[in-house]
């Protein structure tokens, strides 16, 4: 759901609704091979809306490298096995081929 | 005014279609509903609306954290430790200390962070891709970061004064936020250790109980729950400096430099831009014909001063200078406002743009960096007039 160019109104009900709402678990990433290595690998250190919020405008090439971020500078322990796997679920799902 | 429902501001409607579709009004703890980029760590931008007042409060002051650790700090038994290798004298203050044993400053002035405007860089970088909200302006209150230093007793071969936070990573492996300043700067009479935002402690998200003021830089700079700060002989190293918030030498020649962070091929972030936001138009809002429109912005630059902002209806052909409001000091917004009579039936596009002292102007079009910074591109809105 998206709400943009909020009136005052709009902002008086968001209060009421942001109460129960301040909590990643209302975040699904698309179904399909490897979400679940995706989300064990991501979510360590950060909610994934973070994938949501970076697409669709990286190519595979694009994904790889921020992938290869996370390991290298960040010092995710992600098993050299499941990276194919996960740029792959990041390009088809969100990035452009 | 017109335009809520179905209209959106132009530019997030070029904004990633994915950053379009998962932000969300969303309240942390204390604060009104923000626009939410990431749950954690939090990074949440303030809707544009919101800067119709000239300072932003703080239960509508953004939000962003690199790293998802961000304690809750007991104000009782927290500790400023100030020392590092250029200090002759190290010593610890309580929160007590630091606000009785310093003469108080206070000051206006805008915090924006480096990467505002990312999701509308064209093309596209990864990142938080903030609109136009990673920005607010507060009333802050603390000590010269000078007068610390001075009775730390800094010694002639400091270069660099460095400042970490209470926050930290999730993994041990993740480098810790950690940034400094030159020298130069940091004993800049302007640069404090604040307490107080808007007459009111800090808010947690935004650096409770204190946290580092840098007028006319970038966000960055700006360290939150602010728990040491060492005076360094050498440059600091480490991601946050030596790779993050740089962009390639000669595009930016501008800025104010940080010479000991300089590589050979890129340089740090340091000042924020020349920018002009028009707050109360909606894109796609509907006006008569006859009936005076009353445009309402903000404008602010590193702290030269706003010379005059300009608003052209007619495709950037011609411009008419806005009228200024209060000034709340050089580092603050400066509001303004301009009107005029639509004479014609049909959609226009109003620009803004801002000139400050030095001449500088906002750019058409966005100077292109990795990382997506800089962004200080000047705003269109469309509008109809029926």
């Amino acid at each position: 759901m998206k709400i943009l160019a909020i009136t005052a109104a709009a902002v008086l009900l968001a209060i009421s609704a942001a109460a129960v709402a301040t909590d990643e678990s209302r975040i699904h990433l698309k179904d399909g091979a490897d979400v679940a290595t995706v989300l064990a690998a991501c979510s360590v250190c950060h909610s994934p809306d973070y994938i949501e919020m970076n697409s669709r405008f990286l190519k595979r090439a694009g994904w790889e490298a921020e992938v290869g971020k996370m390991i290298k500078v960040m010092g995710a322990p992600i098993p050299d096995a499941d990276v194919p796997r996960i740029v792959d679920y990041l390009t088809r799902n969100y990035g452009v081929e | 005014m017109a335009g809520s429902g179905g209209f959106m501001r132009l530019a997030r409607a070029s904004m990633p279609t994915g950053t379009i579709d998962s932000e969300v009004l969303d309240a942390l703890p204390g604060k009104l509903p923000l626009l939410k980029h990431s749950f954690r760590p939090p990074n949440y931008e303030t809707p544009v609306e919101y800067f119709n007042d000239a300072i932003t409060p703080n239960d509508r002051f953004f939000v962003r954290w690199h790293l998802a650790n961000i304690p809750e700090i007991d104000a009782a038994g927290w500790r400023l430790k100030i020392g590092g290798d250029a200090a002759e004298r190290p010593f610890d203050l309580t929160l007590e200390q630091l606000k009785q044993e310093f003469d108080p400053v206070e000051l206006v002035a805008v915090c924006q962070c480096a990467g505002n405007r990312r999701g509308l860089c064209e093309p596209h970088v990864a990142g938080v891709e903030w609109g136009e909200g990673a920005v607010g302006n507060a009333r802050w209150k603390g000590a010269r970061l000078k007068d610390i230093l001075t009775r730390a007793g800094l010694k002639p071969d400091a270069v660099e004064v460095a400042f970490n936070g209470a926050d930290g990573p999730v993994l041990e492996a993740t480098p810790d936020f950690v940034k400094s300043l030159p020298t130069w700067k940091a004993v800049d009479d302007n640069t404090l250790v604040a307490y107080e935002m808007n007459g009111a402690s800090l808010p947690h998200w935004n650096g409770f109980p204190a946290r580092l003021i840098v007028p006319g830089w970038a966000g960055t700079y700006w360290v939150k729950q602010l728990i040491s700060i060492s005076a360094l002989t050498q440059p600091l190293k480490g991601f946050w400096m030596s790779t993050a918030y740089r962009v390639p030498k000669g595009k930016f020649p501008s800025v104010d430099r940080f010479i000991s962070q300089e590589s050979e091929t890129t340089i740090p972030v340091t000042e924020i831009d020349v920018f002009s936001l028009m707050t109360n138009l909606s894109e796609g809002a509907r006006f008569k014909l006859g009936v005076p429109v009353v445009i309402q912005g903000i404008a602010w630059d590193p702290g030269y001063g706003i010379r005059r902002v300009e608003i052209s209806i007619d495709e950037g052909r011609t411009w008419q200078s806005a009228a200024f409001g209060t000034d709340l000091g050089r580092f603050s917004f400066r509001p303004w406002h301009f009107a005029f009579t639509p004479r014609s039936r049909g959609d226009i596009t109003v620009i803004s743009r801002a000139i400050n002292a030095q001449g500088i102007v906002q750019t058409d079009g966005w100077i292109a960096n990795p990382a997506g910074y800089h962004n200080n591109v000047v705003q269109k809105i469309g509008i109809h007039i029926a």
